[in-house]
């Protein structure tokens, strides 16, 4: 449905529902089941060594647990315990020992053990899902997980090829590849030597608050709580997810009180459910950027007063407060608010005067670029509102639109002038970021390094990637902290990515929920501390 | 054996005669089945998606995306990949989701009796109010009846159908709650009679759980209606014209002179004469409705084959894709021999 439909839509609702006196009946769902509206069609597998997605995120979230995890009441205080009950790191910075909590039990009812874990991660290494560089990263690889990934008794001991920031291996222990299975269950349904890749792809074997019950693609995900969990039994006994595609349709459900919660509500449908009696607004940042790339192959993008011109050529106050009102807010660093390392310094202002003065200063009076977007609807009104303040210094963006192969075909290929795209952390840890904005050891054509945002925009950062190669190593919390600080101030001045806003995702829920955390920047949605 | 010795020669000739034409049309099919699975494959291969980029995600690594991409056979020619693919279909194997990696058959059979059941009640509200409708309509041309029925018409014909299916959900689900919201059924009433037909009103009714038949009545009530208004429109427009035509034949004038009653004229006669152009109205409306409404399903999260294939298509997943237009194209080849067969019963000068 494109703007003016949906436009259309939200305005013939909200007339319906303000001219209409008729009493709605307001329905409720049942006080132990949590029924939530969402867009789950992105899910393609819910192995934890596989899924890559938000909706599956979600889920893995709730069914599987970490050896390390995060507070979902305390998103702050970073990764604390969970199946690893504590942990040393050896001297060298290389091993890290983890020992396993007694007590813990799978859905199964088999005991959570080191062996388990060893086999959950081995698992993850061997399998070489699409989520498995955030382990391989470390070294690990299918030849050598025997000998760095071992459990002894009740202890697990990971060992790096190099001293990395204890922080960012267990940042990336949080993430959704870090769950532990239960490996009788999963063996027991192995085919083909698929370590039980088809069978989880659609079950569960877990430890985690819920189980799954079911999921119906397009349709409905249900997960039972799991009496057992060691940190209670969840108030919520059953948790629906149904799949809602329209807007729309979640605010009548939510208004009706058939739904609790609708997270996918547009600008239009979140300002209508606003004024909606026993319906409360909540806002969460998400760590979800969008930004402007310039290909430092073209000649005038290359000189540093163009790179700094462009980025004073972005009206970030207008489109914040107009057509991404409440869905995005202004961040001009790589890093996500609520980060390690994160910053709140955002110095461009739409300010053409001094862009035509950058611009003469690097002897350009007029130039072409063309911008590659694509086909989502904020996407192209940003590249339109681009285009628009652009043109006040003499300069003319063609924009062009285009399907992810397209646009993402070209990008990866650094044949585009201009970039507008979104990204968001794969891991809850600063070097997710930091690792591809400001990291290309080799800035050749030949390196191919196509997963590195500074790579497909061929520049080379300039000392920043040495930076941020020792950030990765250093261990005292703050200095690493304050490493990203400074590698995110001549960032801002120097790249030639313009970072303009951060996720915000507005919920619509009933008044009665409490407790929602959807997970912020770093983590995904927790069912277990929802009360009604 | 006397008798076949008698009569065996004019017998055969009408059994080789029905053989020959089953095996004409069969092999209709069966040209008809390839060219539309090999369009869609090459479709499928020259459109500018990714699967492999839509399985991988955009930051895999190289060597993650060339396995993915060697595991789908994709190094290999065009036509070599159509021929296994060919294969595969001959043998009922429709391949794997590329994206839940559930079978496309299952998924199928699944989205499949939705859309069916929905489609089904849908025409039939098409006919039994568009065809009197337009008959009427035809019958007192030019009176306030014809005028309403133009207007049906035209609204059925001009509204867009998410507009009018929000619309509705807002003042039937929402503001009075005569109907059930969005989906198949009530959360509570969910997965509670065994799944038989994958129709929830047949499996209900099957089962004898008429509180489950109940709501899911209440759920399709609506959008069956919606997708009816549509079919009424195009039906009851069809039948007007038609019932015109032989309303000014001279047979009817006949008739009329006759002293024949006019509810005779119109039923027994003018009305006779347009069935089999009618079949093929409503064929063809009912083959829309079952190629799913994309619009309808989303606004009331049916899951339908239209979604299905649509959210397939958008991401990447060809395997479901052509799966999808299998069926669609199974869809109108079995409504084009249906309405032959029809043909038969209506029109005896097709015997």
């Amino acid at each position: 449905m494109n703007a003016f439909n949906r436009l259309m839509t939200g305005a013939a609702l909200g007339l319906a529902l303000a001219v209409t006196s008729a009493p709605m009946g307001i329905a409720e769902t049942p006080a132990n089941m949590l029924v939530i509206a969402n867009r789950i069609d992105d899910i393609t597998t819910l192995d934890p060594a596989e899924s890559f997605e938000f909706a599956g995120s979600d889920v893995s979230r709730n069914v599987y647990q970490k050896l390390v995890n995060f507070d979902p009441m305390n998103l702050d205080a970073g990764y604390q315990p969970e199946v690893a009950e504590s942990w040393t790191v050896s001297d060298d910075g290389k091993t890290i020992t983890f020992t396993i909590r007694d007590g813990l039990t799978f859905h199964s009812g088999n005991p959570v053990t080191a062996a388990d874990v060893e086999f959950s991660l081995r698992r993850a290494v061997i399998l070489n899902k699409t989520p498995a560089f955030i382990l391989t990263q470390f070294g690990f690889t299918a030849d050598n997980v025997e000998q760095t990934i071992v459990a002894d008794g009740n202890t697990v001991t990971i060992t790096t090829d190099k001293p990395y920031a204890t922080s960012f291996v267990l940042n990336c222990l949080t993430s959704t590849i870090g769950g532990i299975v239960d490996m009788k269950t999963v063996m027991a349904n192995e085919a083909d030597g698929d370590m039980g890749n088809t069978w989880l792809k659609t079950n569960s074997a877990g430890s985690g608050a819920y189980k799954l019950v079911s999921w119906k693609p397009n349709e409905s995900v249900t997960l039972q709580s799991n009496p057992d969990f060691y940190l209670g039994a969840p108030a919520m006994e059953r948790v629906i997810v149904r799949h809602v595609q329209e807007s729309a349709s979640q605010r009548l459900l939510l208004e009706r009180g058939d739904i609790d919660m609708a997270r996918n509500l547009n600008p239009e449908d979140i300002a209508g459910a606003r004024g909606a009696e026993g319906v409360v607004i909540t806002d969460e940042l998400r760590g979800r950027l969008m930004y402007v790339s310039m290909n430092q192959k073209h000649p005038e993008l290359s000189k540093p007063e163009v790179r700094q011109a462009l980025k004073y050529l972005i009206d970030y106050k207008g489109m914040e407060g107009s057509f991404l009102n409440g869905q995005y807010v202004i961040h001009q660093n790589f890093l996500p608010r609520t980060f390690l390392g994160a910053v709140d310094e955002n110095p461009f202002s739409l300010n053409v005067e001094k862009a035509k003065e950058l611009l003469a200063a690097a002897g350009v009076e007029s130039m072409e670029l063309e911008v590659g977007v694509r086909e989502a609807q904020e996407r192209i009104e940003i590249a339109q509102t681009l285009q628009n303040t652009f043109a006040q210094a003499g300069i003319k963006l063609n924009i062009t639109v285009g399907t992810a192969k397209q646009i993402l075909a070209r990008y990866r290929a650094r044949e585009l002038d201009v970039y507008l795209g979104a990204w968001g952390p794969d891991y809850p840890d600063p070097h997710t970021n930091a690792g591809t904005f400001a990291y290309n050891p080799d800035n050749s054509d030949e390196a191919q390094a196509t997963g590195l945002l500074a790579w497909r925009n061929s520049w080379d950062t300039g000392g920043l990637t040495e930076k941020t190669a020792a950030a990765v190593v250093e261990n005292d919390r703050d200095v690493r902290s304050g490493m990203y600080a400074e590698i995110q101030a001549t960032f801002r001045e120097t790249a030639p990515f313009a970072v303009m806003f951060q996720k915000i995702e507005q919920t619509a829920q009933r008044e009665n929920v409490a407790n929602v955390n959807l997970g912020g920047a770093t983590t995904a949605v927790s069912y277990w501390p929802i009360t009604k | 054996m006397a008798i076949t010795d008698t009569n065996g020669g004019r017998r055969r000739a009408p059994l080789a005669s029905w053989i020959k034409g089953t095996c004409l049309t069969l092999g209709s099919i069966a040209v008809t089945m390839l060219g539309l699975l090999f369009i869609t494959f090459i479709i499928g291969r020259v459109m500018p998606i990714d699967p492999v980029l839509a399985i991988v995600g955009e930051r895999a690594s190289q060597s993650t995306y060339d396995a993915v991409y060697l595991q789908l056979g994709l190094d290999k020619p065009l036509l070599v990949q159509f021929l296994y693919y060919l294969w595969d279909v001959v043998r009922g194997d429709f391949g794997m989701s590329l994206l839940n990696a559930r079978p496309v058959s299952e998924d199928i059979a699944r989205v499949f009796p939705a859309t069916l059941e929905l489609a089904t009640l849908g025409v039939i509200i098409g006919i039994v109010l568009g065809v009197p409708l337009g008959v009427i309509a035809a019958v007192r041309r030019g009176s306030w009846i014809d005028q309403i029925a133009r207007v049906v018409a035209l609204v059925g014909y001009s509204m867009p159908i998410f507009w009018l299916g929000l619309m509705g959900l807002l003042v039937f689900y929402g503001i009075l709650g005569w109907v059930g919201g969005p989906g198949r059924l009530d959360i509570f009433y969910q997965d509670i009679v065994p799944s038989r037909t994958g129709m929830i009103l047949v499996d209900s009714a099957i089962a004898g759980d008429w509180s489950v038949f109940r709501n899911a009545f209440s759920h399709i009530v609506l959008p069956a209606a919606l997708l009816g208004y549509y079919s009424l429109a195009y039906i009851s427009r069809m039948t007007r014209s038609f019932m015109l035509e032989q309303l000014s034949a001279e047979y009817v004038t006949t008739a009329r002179v006759k002293g024949m009653s006019e509810r005779a004229v119109i039923w027994r006669h003018a009305f006779r004469n347009i069935r089999v152009q009618l079949i093929t109205v409503i064929a063809l409306s009912y083959a829309n409705l079952l190629e799913g409404s994309v619009l309808t399903e989303i606004i009331f999260s049916w899951p339908g084959i239209g979604s299905y294939i649509t959210t397939a298509l958008l991401s990447a997943d060809m395997n479901a894709v052509l799966g999808g237009t299998v069926v669609v194209g199974l869809i109108f080849i079995c409504l084009n021999i249906l309405s032959d067969l029809l043909y038969r019963v209506f029109d005896p000068r097709s015997k």
